[in-house]
């Protein structure tokens, strides 16, 4: 009888799980680990041993192991490709990822991945793109980002739109502000709730959607965020005629096996780690706001 | 002498409508040019007039004693700034801030409501916009105070 392994390798889709078993850990080591706002924190790791390359693709995510503390799913928040190091940025929240964080350089981790299906991003070429991230939904979308910005003739109009909780939640401030500094991308930040001191922009991100200049029926919009932001995000871009079968969201469940072998991220008739995360909104547009699902 | 009358009919709040109808706001409009730090109306104000931005940016703030001003939202290009014109007794409800050197096109209110007893389909036409208006509103503020990004959003371990 196959070991739940074996059955996982399997399951696995070919070519983007790293080594022969998707289910083993490998030991990882932490090179630099620096805090992003109050409570984020982003980890540039590199593998303990010598194994064949590490590729992976905007959007997808590794599993990360502690030792004694649990593995969750995590995005990877640098350039996509081949790589030397991965770089994830993590939300303190719970239990593992605050273990996570106190991790210093030389601590030794485990990781899985990469998993999951990515932002379409060569699809996308040829057309406007759309990004919009609410809070740490910026993570996954951040490697996208890089390689559109990388291969910004490919592309038409681009705007990135993002909002945060306050202004000591912005994410990747000062990489915004060079983002913005550029005369080819279009860069929109607001919170949702600021004091005196902030001279920015405050609404939630949606509001920002209709004053974005895109062609909508030649538009491609990826969309991360809590589920109702993504919600709202889309009903705007419907507004705006962007066909729902152009907009593209990062479904967040609680992932476990990261091949869709075990069950725990089913949403409807898909597996978020392996149909997902990075979903065609006409397909989970029929489930969102379901209680059941 | 160019008239406002085709850039009012290219306004997304006012796209599609008739060209008489058209006409008749454009009567009622005129353009305007704020600098930044001026206010366009205090809460409690009288509610006679809306803006549509065209280049600047503008806030609706709260003061809150003890706390400042509050920024409910920022408001931009081709936004509609007020529709407490529509509801008596026609007063606002935020103040509104020039946050930068703004130019907007600025509708009398009163002269429209006059409009709206001779032309109701006018009247009604601008009632479903503004509610539109007031419901994309109404719904960004209740995202604001769902708190999407509180420490319950990314917690799966």
């Amino acid at each position: 009888m196959a070991s739940m392994s074996e059955r996982a390798a399997a399951a696995a889709p070919a070519g983007v799980v790293r080594g022969g078993d998707p289910m083993q850990p490998a030991p990882w080591r932490v090179v630099r680990s620096r805090p992003e706002t109050h409570d984020t924190f982003t980890m540039t790791l590199e593998p303990v041993e010598a194994g064949p390359p590490f590729a992976f693709e905007p959007g997808q995510f590794n599993m990360l192991f502690a030792p004694g503390v649990g593995e969750a799913a995590i995005s990877m928040s640098g350039c996509a490709g081949t790589v030397k190091q991965v770089v994830h940025t993590l939300r303190a929240v719970g239990r593992l990822t605050k273990t996570l964080q106190r991790l210093k350089r030389g601590d030794v981790l485990g990781l899985r991945g990469p998993f999951g299906a990515p932002w379409p991003v060569s699809q996308a070429e040829g057309h406007d793109v759309l990004i919009a991230a609410g809070g740490i939904g910026l993570v996954p979308l951040r490697p996208a980002v890089c390689h559109i910005l990388k291969h910004r003739e490919r592309f038409g109009r681009v705007n990135l739109l993002f909002g945060a909780r306050s202004p000591r939640d912005i994410l990747f401030a000062k990489e915004i502000e060079t983002w913005r500094g550029r005369f080819d991308v279009n860069v929109e930040v607001t919170v949702d709730r600021a004091g005196p001191g902030w001279h920015g922009g405050v609404g939630v991100v949606t509001t920002l959607i209709p004053r974005a200049q895109f062609d909508p029926a030649n538009t491609v919009a990826f969309v991360c965020g809590p589920e109702i932001m993504m919600h709202f995000t889309q009903k705007e871009l419907e507004r705006r005629s962007v066909p729902d079968e152009h907009i593209w969201v990062s479904m967040e469940r609680n992932m476990k096996c990261g091949v869709g072998f075990c069950g725990h991220c089913q949403f409807g008739p898909l597996f978020v780690c392996k149909d997902g995360p990075v979903i065609r909104y006409d397909r989970v547009a029929s489930l969102f706001g379901i209680r059941e699902v | 002498m160019e008239t406002l009358e085709p850039i009012v009919a290219e306004l997304p709040l006012f796209k599609g409508l008739k060209p008489e109808h058209v006409q008749i706001i454009t009567g009622c409009a005129a353009n305007a040019r704020f600098e930044a730090g001026e206010f366009l109306g205090r809460v409690g104000g009288p509610a006679d007039r809306f803006w549509i931005i065209r280049q600047g940016r503008v806030t609706l703030e709260i003061h809150a004693p003890g706390r400042g001003s509050l920024t409910v939202q920022t408001i931009g290009e081709n936004d509609v700034v007020g529709w407490s014109w529509l509801v008596p007794p026609y007063q606002l409800r935020f103040d509104v801030h020039a946050v930068s050197s703004t130019r907007a096109l600025v509708f009398d209110g009163r002269c429209l409501r006059g409009k709206f007893s001779s032309d109701p389909e006018l009247g009604y036409e601008l009632m479903q916009r503004f509610s539109q208006v007031i419901l994309r509103r109404l719904e960004a503020m209740s995202i604001q105070l769902l708190d999407l990004y509180g420490d319950h959003y990314g917690e799966h371990e």
